[in-house]
């Protein structure tokens, strides 16, 4: 085994379990720290392809800005220990069946293009500054630009809501 | 055992300079405890730590037996995980944030490789730089909550909303630095400064990032000091430990070595933000005096400074109130004065001190501007500190942005 497949193993296992821990918790301090530990490996796996500015900017900004954010509000609303429900009878006719087929769809998917995901991983381009920014602002630019505008609609969408509630 | 030991000499190198630098980074955190309580206790008219040792010098020792052998309680009701978690993460992130930092331009010869000073040369180093810090700030909000008591939890909201401010000024300020240099790696962005033309031609001094470019990046500095003075919870800007409101804010609950986990967590941020600073804005291990023969004698500043100060211990040595001091100070003056003199004798360790001698020194004076402002400043109001963050410091490191982008465009990047 190489190196680098024992720490693919570790990162995959690591975020597989936080993953399951995130909705498992009950108390939502918790899930929000087993989301930062998917957050942080899935940041190594994408290391591991060599992507380092993807890494850095996942750690930066969903690692620390916006889970610090979900704490911070756990913690200001002061959000105490949650309950199981019991399985509602949606979750139970339409939930299961929907979610084996999805994760088949996905199987079926990577099944079929597996040298494509292989190739898309280690394509060192996408890795570099110029690279990104390249592919940001002249090959995706209005992609990008429309994405920013969404942005600022659930900005503006949310300083409306606040405003109403006085 | 030869053939393990080539296979894996990478290995074992790095192994060795994290524990050595792990040792070091201990140890001056101790001694800046110490710096700090000596130099605010100056401002204030006080003679500081005094008892332990000649000139207090052996109090970080005293503080750390007392730190290891205190009772630990772990109070009622605390979430114990995330309890435990809290300084642990705090003390882990501070110190893995030191290991990107490079300490010297050239690297030491040893059992033929080229071993340099720090342990990780990353490219994307200032990033993988701000990726740490902005983990750190998990463990000061933990902390607040998993005490289970009013003030922590008051300490951590504040530490949170406090950290989440500032961090888009931080990262802003620096953007300028990072197009004047055109890359993220470190040790680049420092020879980046190297090769600069400089203001009026003249080298050195001129040419580092503060000073030079198309853009002088003063005002990214100040906006950054600023910022990062508050992402490391220091005064004036220390509001989730303010003793007055808050008895010590986050850490309350926390007693014996986690409490100080986090101390050390606190003065080893300082330490990477010192060193960030230095080697973004003030050249890094670069002199600031231009590298031509007139200057050659520049060269000799380590040894005039250590000769001098050496002597000085000495003379203040023998006359010292107690035995014990009349017997450590003269040795380590003299001590002191022979490493002075030792360079002066071999030329060959004297070039390669230069570039650490230049970085720890610029480390050094902004440590001491970090303690001077402990000393002067008055704490701000919550108010005042988010009105400084959202509304002056972040628009003007975005301006400072945008104009450096267009300096560049006229002028070049250098």
């Amino acid at each position: 085994m190489t190196p680098q497949l024992g720490i693919f193993c570790v990162l995959a296992a690591l975020s597989v379990l936080g993953a399951l821990s995130l909705i498992l918790q009950k108390h939502p301090i918790h899930s929000a720290l087993s989301l930062i530990v998917v957050m942080v490996s899935l940041a190594g796996l994408y290391l591991l392809m060599g992507a380092e500015f993807v890494a850095a900017v996942q750690i930066i900004v969903y690692g620390g800005a916006i889970m610090v954010l979900f704490v911070f509000v756990i913690m200001l609303l002061n959000a105490g220990v949650e309950e199981y429900t019991n399985l509602s009878k949606l979750a139970g006719i339409a939930g299961i069946p929907l979610t084996v087929a999805l994760a088949g769809f996905i199987a079926a998917a990577i099944g079929r293009s597996g040298e494509a995901v292989q190739a898309a991983a280690q394509t060192g381009a996408v890795s570099s500054t110029r690279g990104i920014s390249t592919m940001l602002f002249k090959d995706f630019v209005y992609p990008f630009e429309l994405t920013s505008v969404l942005i600022l609609v659930a900005i503006l969408g949310a300083i409306v809501l606040a405003q109403r509630e006085k | 055992m030869s053939s393990f030991l080539s296979t894996n000499a990478l290995l074992i190198i790095t192994l060795v300079k994290i524990a050595l630098l792990l040792f070091i980074i201990l140890t001056v955190n101790a001694y800046l405890t110490w710096f700090e309580r000596k130099v605010v206790a100056h401002i204030q008219s006080r003679w500081g730590p005094y008892r332990v040792g000649p000139h207090g010098l052996l109090q970080p020792l005293a503080d750390g037996l007392k730190f290891l052998f205190k009772e630990d309680p772990t109070p009622a009701g605390v979430d114990k995980f995330v309890y435990f978690l809290a300084p642990l993460l705090s003390l882990a992130l501070a110190l893995t944030s030191i290991a990107v930092i490079p300490f010297g331009p050239a690297p030491i010869h040893l059992f033929g490789r080229d071993i340099y000073l720090g342990i990780a040369d990353v490219n994307m180093g200032i990033l993988a730089l701000f990726a740490i810090t902005a983990l750190g700030v998990y463990g000061n909000a933990l902390a607040g909550w998993a005490s289970n008591s009013k003030y922590p939890l008051l300490g951590g909201l504040r530490g949170s909303a406090q950290m989440i401010s500032y961090e888009l000024s931080l990262t802003m300020s620096v953007v300028g630095v990072l197009l004047m240099a055109g890359t993220f790696n470190l040790r680049e962005i420092i020879n980046a400064q190297e090769s600069a033309h400089g203001l009026f031609g003249w080298q050195g001094i001129f040419s580092w990032n503060v000073f030079c470019g198309p853009l002088p990046q003063i005002v990214g500095f100040l906006c950054f000091f600023v910022s990062a003075i508050a992402e490391t919870n220091r005064v004036p800007f220390d509001l989730p430990e303010a003793e007055q409101e808050l008895v010590a804010g986050f850490n309350t609950e926390y007693a014996s070595f986690k409490f100080a986990m986090f101390f050390i967590a606190e003065y080893t941020s300082m330490i990477t933000v010192s060193c960030l600073c230095a080697i973004l804005f003030f050249g890094g291990w670069l002199s600031p005096f231009p590298a031509t023969s007139t200057w050659a004698f520049t060269h000799y500043l380590p040894s005039l400074l250590l000769i001098p100060f050496g002597l000085w211990v000495i003379w203040d040595g023998i006359r010292y109130e107690t035995i014990l001091g009349r017997l450590i100070l003269p040795a380590v003056g003299t001590a002191t004065a022979a490493a002075g003199a030792a360079l002066l004798y071999f030329p060959q360790v004297n070039e390669f001190i230069q570039g650490p001698f230049w970085f720890l020194s610029k480390v050094f004076v902004f440590l001491f501007i970090y303690v001077w402002m402990r000393g002067t400043l008055p704490r701000l109001r919550y108010d005042q500190l988010m009105n400084i963050g959202w509304k002056l410091l972040l628009p003007v490191s975005i301006a400072n942005v945008i104009i450096t982008a267009f300096a560049i465009l006229k002028w070049g990047a250098r």
